[in-house]
């Protein structure tokens, strides 16, 4: 356990601890452009230079073992100018094109510019030429121009991935940043590379030039692609949802996604159902709340509990299934079924993805409801979502008497629905989701829900009232504490295992 | 005088076994193999022989890091990728005598411990890559290579591997990267190769001329090899000499040899009766010497660095009246921004603008400030990257602007 100083400041870390990491744990930032915490150290943007005393040289402080007794200065004249004079020149080069940057606002190297420099450069030469616009892959662009060479994203390929689907070729400042002849950046996490590129050089081909980075709010949240429940924040503008991002989450998905799951939010923008409606003379028609919700109570109240079948699914959240077994309990309705998204030939691997792309099956079956097995035949069916397609051809094949559906989005199942209630999407609720790991793991509201659209639980509390029941719902936290014995403080950033 | 590297140079066939074995070659080896390996890394590192491929590390001392408890394997590279400018010495061993590497070899593996050696030769040496190969055949052949060498129960591999064009795979790491099929770029250290080498293993990586250097060593003991050379620099050193000499070639001379002597004496003087303007003493990229210092100067690791300059590889690149010191410049920047690796952005970019402007002054466009520039480049790359290609650049920049400013003041426009 060595002792050091860094500007001062006596610190004691862990045997093996670098200078740069022994900084940032006591609220030194260094700057740095190659360097990340989940690859191996290149050591080549040479930007975290730090004057250690004894040593002959600067010293790059990631590569720098913290050793007993180590005086480490970051922040003199002497080091502010070595940050200073290797900005400068990583940007004789670079085009300095912020304005139609994607990157921009969110680049590491305009901010060093403004942390560090604001000083009119002194390159007077023909800058290098480059390509601009370089396909990498399906989602993934270069402008080589703006590369810095850090080469984050090629050992994320070779060493998080274990694709090596990129690599520098040519030397000097003609290096460019590639794929091998006749590949392409196609892994299934490709996406990260942007994520990791600190400047505008990799782009993701969804989401350039949709958005500028600075209108975008961030709300913490959760993928709904599988089952492991990456950790995400959702980037969102005027209700409009434009990139997820990953976030730290080192139990789950340390700080990364795959492409799949990142790219799977146009359902919260696109296909949604946004009034109520009922399916009559082979058409919906759209009708007002108290209609949708008479008609739902009327047919629950003539029939038997017996004659019910409640749906839950694991598409959705454990505090919308927990209401929805609340009201079962209420109406002694038994018959407690659930579906599930289904994919053909699902993509599973051994590090994020799983086969199964639902991000709740693990809640939904804890609260007790069974693989969707139909028997609705002749019976009022309350559905929370689209059924997955085989449950949907059996249902369809039983011909309920009537299907309730409280669902977000237009689908083959809202089409044979009779009564629908418009339900909010994940991303326009607070709530939780189970993971594979019997992780629950909560996400924030980031959309307001447009016009009658509700969370899944509060249509039900409605229909409840509508019968003239209170089934005594005191918002989403509660249906998680009663049904889980978990407040949302609870699971704090990084979730809480069952 | 005694020559120890060039002694059958001007024998005819002198790289042919039968040669080399005609001269007392491979005699060490009986030696060798009485001796204990850590005597024989006693022993080189008593007779004080230095790493001749530039940076002049105690070779003895480098072998010594090899850890003797690790139990990876342990390779030897030999830095046969000779590239900076003005050398050519490595690449007469290995056409003239390439039987007394591969004893150099056998001798360096045994030290320390190795079984396995690369011989990493620069991809445009062909002919001398055919010599090495050949002679490597040879050794195999008369088991002086393979298994149980001579009956010593030692056995050891030796291969030739060819690079592919790029001067920073002399950089030693560079090199096992090279070797191992990747990239040429250096590593970052640590960890040292002596540790953490070619395929993850500890390794030395020694010059030609080192490992050349072994036999005599190892036959006439360290204080034979003392004989020679100064107290603080023994031995002797091949030095290459081009330039505007009257017989430019190699020359095997003892260290702390006067290169006024050199220059006017065994290279016959200047050419054409020019005078002399500036030498480069150790290849391209250390720091020029004048006229004046070169006269005074002798070849040794001390008395060039007390010059602000260095021994180098060796390579004496002499420059009469008639260069113009800007393109002599010029030309150092093309070069070395053209082999940058490109992975560390001072040299990466420091090399490359240094270059831009002094091409723009050749072409008459010179601008108050550009000097400034130039100086603060070396400045900024100097002692800023992994490897030191970047002072390889920066410190011809700084020793020309200093010692030749008034021809760079000229092609600034006023």
């Amino acid at each position: 356990m060595p002792n050091i100083t860094i500007d001062g400041k006596q610190i004691t870390v862990k045997d093996g601890t670098s200078v740069f990491e022994a900084a940032r744990q006591h609220g030194i930032e260094i700057p740095h452009f190659c360097y990340h915490p989940k690859l191996s150290i290149a050591g080549n943007c040479r930007m975290c230079l730090v004057d250690i005393e004894k040593m002959p040289k600067p010293a790059i402080s990631c590569n720098t073992v913290a050793t007993e007794g180590m005086v480490v200065h970051t922040q003199t004249e002497k080091v502010k100018a070595l940050q200073k004079n290797v900005l400068e020149f990583i940007l004789i080069n670079h085009p300095i094109d912020c304005p139609v940057c994607d990157q921009a606002g969110e680049c590491k190297l305009q901010q060093y510019y403004m942390d560090h420099t604001l000083a009119d450069s002194n390159f007077r030469e023909q800058k290098v030429k480059k390509p601009k616009k370089v396909v990498l892959g399906p989602y993934v662009m270069l402008d080589d121009e703006r590369c810095i060479l850090c080469t984050r994203c090629v050992r994320f390929c070779d060493e998080v991935t274990k694709t090596g689907d990129l690599c520098v070729t040519q030397r000097g400042d003609r290096s460019t940043l590639t794929t091998f002849p006749g590949k392409q950046l196609d892994n299934k996490y490709s996406l990260n590379t942007v994520d990791i590129c600190p400047v505008g050089a990799l782009t993701s081909k969804p989401f350039r030039f949709q958005c500028r980075v600075w209108f975008l709010k961030s709300t913490p949240s959760i993928c709904t692609g599988c089952s492991t429940g990456c950790n995400i924040q959702i980037n969102h503008h005027d209700g409009k949802v434009y990139r997820y991002l990953p976030r730290e989450n080192e139990a789950v998905n340390q700080c990364w996604t795959c492409d799949e799951g990142r790219l799977s939010y146009d359902f919260i923008n696109e296909g949604r159902l946004y009034r109520p409606s009922v399916h009559e003379g082979g058409k919906d028609q759209g009708v007002s709340a108290e209609a949708a919700l008479a008609e739902i109570a009327g047919a629950l109240q003539r029939l038997a509990p017996e004659d019910a079948v409640f749906v839950g699914s694991a598409y959705e959240s454990n505090e919308n299934n927990a209401a929805l077994k609340k009201l079962a309990e209420a109406l002694g309705v038994k018959d407690l079924q659930y579906s599930a998204h289904e994919v053909d030939n699902p993509y599973a691997d051994d590090f994020l993805m799983k086969a199964d792309k639902n991000p709740n099956r693990a809640g939904v079956e804890r609260l007790g409801f069974q693989p969707f097995r139909g028997g609705t035949q002749a019976k009022v069916v309350v559905a929370l979502e689209g059924l997955g397609k085989s449950d949907l051809a059996r249902l369809k094949s039983e011909e309920p008497l009537l299907l309730v559906l409280l669902a977000s989005n237009q689908s083959e199942t809202a089409d044979y629905a009779d009564v629908i209630l418009p339900t909010a999407t994940f991303a326009e609720q607070e709530g939780s989701f189970t993971n594979f790991q019997n992780r629950v793991q909560k996400f924030d509201k980031a959309l307001e829900p447009e016009g009658a659209i509700k969370p899944a639980w509060r249509w039900i509390a409605e229909i409840a009232q509508a019968m003239g029941k209170d089934l005594k719902i005191a918002g989403a936290e509660r249906l998680l504490e009663e049904s889980f014995g978990l407040k949302y403080a609870d699971l704090g950033t990084s979730g809480k295992v069952l | 005088m005694e020559k120890i590297l060039t002694k059958n140079f001007g024998l005819k066939d002198s790289h042919t076994l039968a040669v080399y074995e005609s001269t007392g070659g491979y005699g060490a080896l009986k030696k060798l193999f009485a001796m204990q390996p850590k005597d024989v890394v006693e022993e080189v590192k008593q007779s004080g022989l230095r790493g001749r491929g530039g940076a002049g590390f105690p070779t003895g001392m480098k072998w010594s890091f090899v850890p003797q408890d690790n139990p990876k394997p342990k390779y030897l590279c030999v830095n046969a990728d000779e590239s900076e400018p003005g050398t050519f010495k490595d690449r007469y061993i290995l056409e003239l005598d390439p039987h007394r590497l591969i004893e150099g070899i056998i001798i360096c593996c045994f030290a320390i411990r190795s079984h396995t050696a690369y011989i990493y030769i620069r991809g445009e040496f062909v002919f001398p890559y055919h010599r090495i190969e050949a002679a490597v055949r040879e050794a195999y052949a008369k088991g002086y290579l393979g298994k149980n060498i001579q009956g010593g129960g030692y056995d050891l591999d030796v291969f030739v591997h060819r690079g592919a064009g790029a001067y920073i795979c002399g950089e030693e790491t560079a090199l096992m990267e090279s070797l191992e099929g990747k990239r040429g770029m250096p590593r970052l250290k640590p960890p040292f190769p002596a540790v953490v080498g070619l395929f993850g293993c500890p390794t030395v990586i020694n010059n030609v001329e080192t490992i050349a250097a072994l036999p005599y060593i190892l036959e006439q003991g360290a204080a034979g090899y003392r004989k020679f050379g100064t107290e603080k620099s023994p031995g002797t050193k091949l030095f290459s000499v081009s330039g505007h000499v009257q017989r430019p070639g190699n020359y095997e001379v003892p260290l702390g040899y006067p290169l006024k002597k050199l220059i006017y004496e065994d290279c016959g003087g200047m050419r054409d009766g020019k005078a002399l303007k500036a030498v480069i003493p150790g290849g391209s990229s250390v720091p020029v010497l004048t006229a004046a210092e070169a006269e005074e100067v002798t070849l040794d690791y001390e008395a060039l660095a007390a010059k602000g300059s260095m021994l180098g590889s060796g390579g004496v690149i002499v420059m009469d009246e008639t260069v113009d010191m800007v393109k002599a410049l010029t030309n150092l920047a093309h070069f070395y921004s053209h082999e940058s690796c490109g992975q560390c952005s001072p040299c990466r970019e420091g090399t490359g603008w240094s270059h831009k402007i002094l091409k723009r002054m050749l072409a008459g466009e010179g601008r108050p400030g550009d000097l400034e520039q130039l100086e603060k480049n070396a400045d900024h790359m100097m002692g800023k990257t992994i490897c030191v290609l970047a002072d390889a650049l920066a410190m011809p920049i700084q020793s020309y602007l200093k010692k030749f400013r008034k021809e760079f003041e000229a092609y600034i426009k006023k």
